[in-house]
């Protein structure tokens, strides 16, 4: 079986040239891979650059050096030194990703937020809200909110549309940056079955969760990021 | 969706060589060079004086260049140098296939005549010559851009800045353009009318498959309207990217500043 995301010797620094331009060295050396079906933790304490190889891995960080090759309608695409065009065609038909917060559009609706992935890849517009509403209900966001932004929901509420968001493409790689953080028990058993479905439907994940339970329940494997700890 | 691919991965709409502009011994702009592609929204940002409206000038052959070149794919699919063109080939740019909105849109209107007949003299120009029709489709650009249809007869001078901005749009846009110029789009607007515009304008582009490029000082626009951007300082582009790469990750000194120096809500 041929790996959805193979990534050897990844490495990111941050110059920051307003304080004087001191280099941060983030990650270097991460190397791993996801197979369809499979759904791989990263774990290791804040700070150690989880998230950051999760950005990586969507592109919208930059590597200063290695590979992250991604299958990409039959081909492999090195998102390291990929074009614009391709990452966003990448992002578009083979890269999901569920945020840590929701980047809300002021003045549009919920329910439109959500079924935005879909109308992008073609889908039309009713049958895309109409899958969209299935899933805010799944996720008990109640159907009064669904015209509403969700510019002024609850945190919780937030993340759930962000979660919504993300699950409802049929991508075959799916990142998820912290999904059950603001969840009570209820929603993150929701998300946990969510999760469950894209592996049967063989879709590759890349997942960052704190809570013990819910990374018991839901990782295949578990990289350890502190390997990749970037020496200071 | 596989039509949507091809499209992608189809040649170059626009692109400029080595493009360079100066005004005496001041380069306002010097060697720039990019491609943009159908459907593809690029924004142009930098500070005041960083040469952002002169390049898009440059761009929209309405500024000739000291150094390189412009080319535009024509709708036969050759690539064509805008300097080159005979005056027939640029009036159909300007009247038909190109849009400009202008920052303050009382440049880019008429304001003294109806705003049905500023949006169906765009189609008047390609040759449309029935009444019934053209106000039809005038009354139907209105509702699209969100302009009540029974202000249809009332001039642009009578409406508020936000309409204003919006008949401009519906102006643009009447003749199906495959490329739109935007200057400051949101410039002079209130912040909650700035929202609904700037929502309008990523529907209307998504939904048509515009390609555009906007030049803008605010972050914030490009973020919600461009996928690409190329960040410009003393008449150079100093960095170029993926609209959230180049914000999330910036490389370059002035892009950090730029960045950093958003004020939160």
């Amino acid at each position: 079986m041929t790996a959805m995301i193979d990534i050897s010797e990844a490495r990111k620094s941050f110059v920051m040239h307003l304080q004087g331009g001191i280099e941060l060295p983030v990650v270097r050396g991460v190397s791993f891979h996801v197979e369809p079906g499979e759904c791989v933790v990263l774990s290791g304490p804040s700070g150690a650059g989880k998230s950051s190889i999760l950005k990586m891995i969507f592109g919208n960080y930059r590597c200063d050096g290695g590979r992250i090759g991604i299958r990409h309608q039959g081909e492999v695409i090195d998102l390291a030194t990929a074009e614009p065009r391709q990452v966003l065609s990448v992002r578009r038909c083979t890269i999901g990703y569920v945020s840590q917060f929701l980047r809300a559009v002021p003045r549009v609706a919920t329910v439109d937020v959500v079924a935005e992935p879909l109308i992008a890849n073609g889908v039309a517009r009713a049958e895309a809200r109409d899958r969209a509403g299935r899933l805010l209900r799944r996720l008990n966001i109640p159907e009064r909110l669904w015209p509403l932004p969700p510019s002024t929901f609850s945190g919780g509420e937030q993340q759930r549309v962000n979660i919504a968001r993300g699950f409802i493409s049929d991508l075959p790689i799916l990142l998820l940056d912290e999904p059950t953080a603001s969840l009570d028990a209820a929603n993150r058993a929701v998300v946990v079955e969510l999760v469950e479905q894209k592996k049967k439907q063989g879709v590759a994940m890349v997942a960052i969760v704190h809570d013990d339970e819910i990374r018991q329940e839901i990782a295949d494997r578990i990289v350890d990021v502190t390997s990749f700890a970037a020496a200071a | 969706m596989a039509e949507r691919e091809a499209q992608d991965n189809d040649q170059p709409l626009l692109t400029a060589e080595g493009l360079g502009k100066s005004y005496g011994g001041l380069m306002a702009c010097r060697d720039v060079s990019f491609a943009l592609y159908p459907g593809e929204v690029l924004a142009i940002v930098g500070e005041s004086g960083s040469g952002k409206t002169t390049l898009l000038q440059l761009l929209s052959a309405q500024l000739a260049p000291n150094a390189g070149r412009v080319s535009y794919r024509m709708r036969d699919g050759v690539m064509r140098d805008l300097a080159k063109l005979g005056e027939a080939e640029r009036r159909f740019l300007f009247r038909t296939d190109w849009g400009y909105v202008h920052q303050d849109p009382a440049q880019g209107l008429r304001m003294a005549v109806s705003a049905g007949a500023n949006v169906g003299e765009r189609l008047m120009a390609v040759g449309w010559n029935h009444y019934g029709k053209i106000r039809d489709s005038a009354s139907s650009w209105l509702e699209r851009v969100e302009i009540d249809t029974g202000r249809i007869d009332d001039a642009p001078r009578t409406y508020s800045g936000g309409m204003r901005q919006r008949l401009q749009i519906a102006r643009n846009l009447v003749t199906e353009p495959r490329l739109v110029f935007m200057d400051e789009p949101t410039g002079g607007l209130d912040v909650s009318v700035q929202a609904r515009l700037l929502d309008l304008m990523r529907n209307l582009v998504s939904e048509l498959g515009l390609a555009a490029i906007v030049v803008t000082h605010d972050l914030a626009v490009a973020r919600l309207l461009s996928h690409r951007v190329m960040v410009m300082k003393g008449g150079r582009v100093i960095e170029t990217g993926l609209t959230d790469q180049v914000l999330d990750d910036p490389r370059e000194p002035y892009t950090q500043l730029l960045v950093s120096s958003i004020l939160p809500a």
